[in-house]
């Protein structure tokens, strides 16, 4: 038995066909979280490279390269630090998002362990692009070595006046501060976040007229972007923005990294070219397929709030390009575009396989607990539907199960979504809805099981 | 008694205050700070908060009451969260939850007998590649089987884990 703790495992089995940017080093036996070491790999010489452009042609570079946000709605970087309101002449704030609280989702920890330095030197190009006057790196408190870490590598670089005041002798200051949170998944939300760095409750605000571009942090124009999103400007600075869009596909420019797990045989993060590898790659090539004698059941694709796909089912219609297309989940390209077009997400990149040895409601059981339990309970529709939902599925998972659940599940969902302030409304809402709809004959044929043997089955997931 | 802090507790708040514009923001390290301390934020220990960000008592509370890390009751000498959400859950999460809570005598939520540890479930830690997971503290167990557990729990009640 091993039964120890790490603060941050190196995958030292690297599939020959991921296409590691943002991870080239991350695992790396020889490699550690020091600036001394990220020194000795090339360490900052972006930030160098930037600190000589124009702000502006920094931010054209970043729109040039199309990266769209890694945090879950895939907006694109760029463009969203043109909506600055620059004319207001208050301080502009960056805001790195590190609450990682997408169920599923365990990428940003590898980046912020093991290679700290990279997203500061991807902060400090990005503060200096939309002349942030501070930066801050919001981050969960159950990373709470991440934090540490973070907090080490930012003296680091001060000490080298990589950040802090008159940064590398430009006339350019910035501090770099670490927040913790405290267990919410709220502050995920980027405007629930800026009230909770603002020391008050997570509470979200409704937008318009609050885009954090216009008013965000003490109601001044901020930028809240994902730890992956920020780590990619330094590579779109060394390679140039163009020859970055080259990667992946139109659209759909870059990396991503793919968090893999439930029930397949080798879960992880996998860091691929957009666009060149399908869902069923990523399952059984990456992931190693399911385990012996399963099926699969069901996959959600990016994040527990997506829109779960039923094994078995196509997907049909036709892409922006005007190509047809008829896909299995298996076809599905992994890339934002291909589970858009699949009536779902990429969301966080964060992929769960569900095999045939669960059942499905009790799936759905558990996703509403999540979802009740985070709720900020501002609106009445997402903080009583999301209980409710939650409060029906695990009945029926218990043994507990009518006839009139699945409709009535239904509806509720369908009340939730687009009647709130935020989209939380919508993370808990989808699953019930897609979960309902695509496994309809599961959810009606719970009225007609045993609730006896139901309340006395050994395996729980509420 | 008076309320009293740590001079180290005392010195990581003046510290964290000045990082901010404004003073608010730094309400919640400074709870962190106090609860690392004290294992708990009492009323006394939120009033002395909201006076030294000069703001009104209610607006500590507040958040206090809103996160779940923050609690208003002391713990066991470990706190224990056990992973309850989905990829934790597919892999058995509430076996190992139940079989923790028998090895250590104890309910989730509750202090053990022996004073030793609270668990709790918690929703996702963000490490659902290496589920099931538990958070000792700071330190996050992964790939758990009922038998680690087991061992886990010696660890525990024979004061292995500091
Ligand atoms: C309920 C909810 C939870 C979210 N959680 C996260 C999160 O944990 N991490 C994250 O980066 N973005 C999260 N987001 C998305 C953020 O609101 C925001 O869009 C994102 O941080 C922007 O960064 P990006 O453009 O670089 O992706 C969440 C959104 C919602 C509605
Ligand atoms: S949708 Fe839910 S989480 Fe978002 S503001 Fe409303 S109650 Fe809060
Ligand atoms: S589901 Fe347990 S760590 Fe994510």
């Amino acid at each position: 038995m091993s039964l120890e703790t790490h603060i941050a495992r190196k995958n030292l089995a690297i599939h020959p066909k991921e296409r590691r940017i943002i991870l080239k080093h991350a695992d790396r036996p020889d490699y550690d979280a020091s600036i001394d070491c990220y020194l000795r790999n090339g360490g900052y010489d972006q930030q160098k490279k930037a600190f000589s452009m124009k702000p502006e042609e920094i931010c054209q570079e970043v729109l040039d390269a199309g990266v769209r946000g890694r945090g879950g709605a895939g907006f694109p970087a760029g463009m969203k630090w043109k909506f600055l309101d620059r004319k207001s002449g208050k301080p502009i704030y960056l805001i790195c998002n590190a609450d990682e609280s997408e169920p599923g989702t365990f990428k940003d920890r590898q980046i912020i362990h093991k290679d700290p330095h990279q997203l500061i030197e991807g902060m400090m190009i990005s503060a200096f692009a939309i002349q942030a006057a501070q930066a801050f790196i919001y981050i969960r408190e159950e990373m709470p070595y991440g934090a540490k870490i973070l907090e080490e590598a930012i003296e680091e670089a001060r000490a080298k006046n990589l950040l802090g005041d008159n940064i590398l002798g430009s006339g350019y200051s910035c501090d770099l501060v670490v927040h913790r949170g405290a267990a919410a998944y709220i502050c995920g939300e980027e405007t629930g976040l800026i009230e909770s760095l603002e020391g008050k409750r997570a509470y979200p605000r409704i937008k318009p007229p609050y885009f954090p571009a216009a008013l965000g942090l003490y109601m001044c124009p901020t930028i809240v972007n994902n730890v992956e999103t920020l780590c990619n400007v330094k590579h779109i600075i060394e390679m140039g923005g163009h020859a970055y869009a080259e990667i992946g596909k139109p659209g759909n420019t870059g990396t991503r990294i793919w968090s893999l797990s439930g029930h397949v045989r080798k879960p992880g993060y996998y860091e691929l070219e957009n666009g060149v590898h399908t869902y069923g790659d990523l399952i059984n090539e990456f992931g190693g397929g399911l385990r012996d004698g399963r099926q699969l059941q069901a996959v959600i694709p990016g994040g527990s709030s997506a829109k779960v796909w039923r094994a078995g089912e196509r997907f049909k219609g036709k892409l922006r390009s005007g190509e047809e297309f008829d896909w299995a989940i298996e076809d599905v390209p992994l890339d934002f575009d291909g589970p858009m077009a699949a009536g779902s997400m990429s969301g966080s990149g964060a992929v769960v396989v569900i095999d045939d040895s669960v059942d499905i409601v009790e799936v759905l059981a558990n996703i509403n607990a999540f979802y009740a339990h985070e709720s900020c309970g501002q609106c009445t529709p997402c903080r009583e539907g999301s209980l409710w939902m939650k409060k029906i599925t695990t009945r029926m998972a218990n043994g507990g199960a009518r006839e009139e659940d699945t409709a009535l599940l239904a509806s509720i969902g369908d009340q939730i979504a687009g009647r709130t302030i935020c989209a939380h409304g919508e993370a808990c809402a989808w699953p019930t809805q897609s979960f309902v709809a695509k496994f309809q004959d599961k959810f009606l044929d719970k009225a007609k099981q045993d609730p006896e043997q139901l309340s006395k089955r050994d395996f729980r997931m509420v | 008694m008076a309320f009293e802090l740590s001079q180290e507790t005392l010195d990581t708040i003046d510290k964290v205050i000045p990082r901010y514009p404004q003073r608010q923001s730094a309400l919640m390290m400074i709870l962190h700070a106090i609860q690392k301390e004290q294992g708990y934020l009492s009323l006394e220990a939120q009033e002395w908060v909201a006076e030294r960000l000069e703001i009104a008592p209610i607006k500590v509370r507040e958040v206090v009451t809103f996160y779940p890390f923050y609690r208003e009751k002391p713990v066991g000498k470990h706190y224990i969260r056990v992973c309850r959400t989905l990829s934790c859950a597919l892999n058995g999460s509430y076996k190992i939850c139940d079989r923790l809570c028998q090895e250590l005598d104890t309910k989730p939520g509750e202090i053990s007998p022996d004073g030793k540890a609270t668990v709790e479930f918690a929703e996702c830690l963000a490490s659902c590649g290496t589920a099931p997971v538990v958070m000792v503290d700071d330190d996050m167990y992964e790939n758990l089987t009922e038998d680690d557990i087991v061992e886990l729990a010696r660890r525990i009640r024979e004061e292995e884990i500091k």
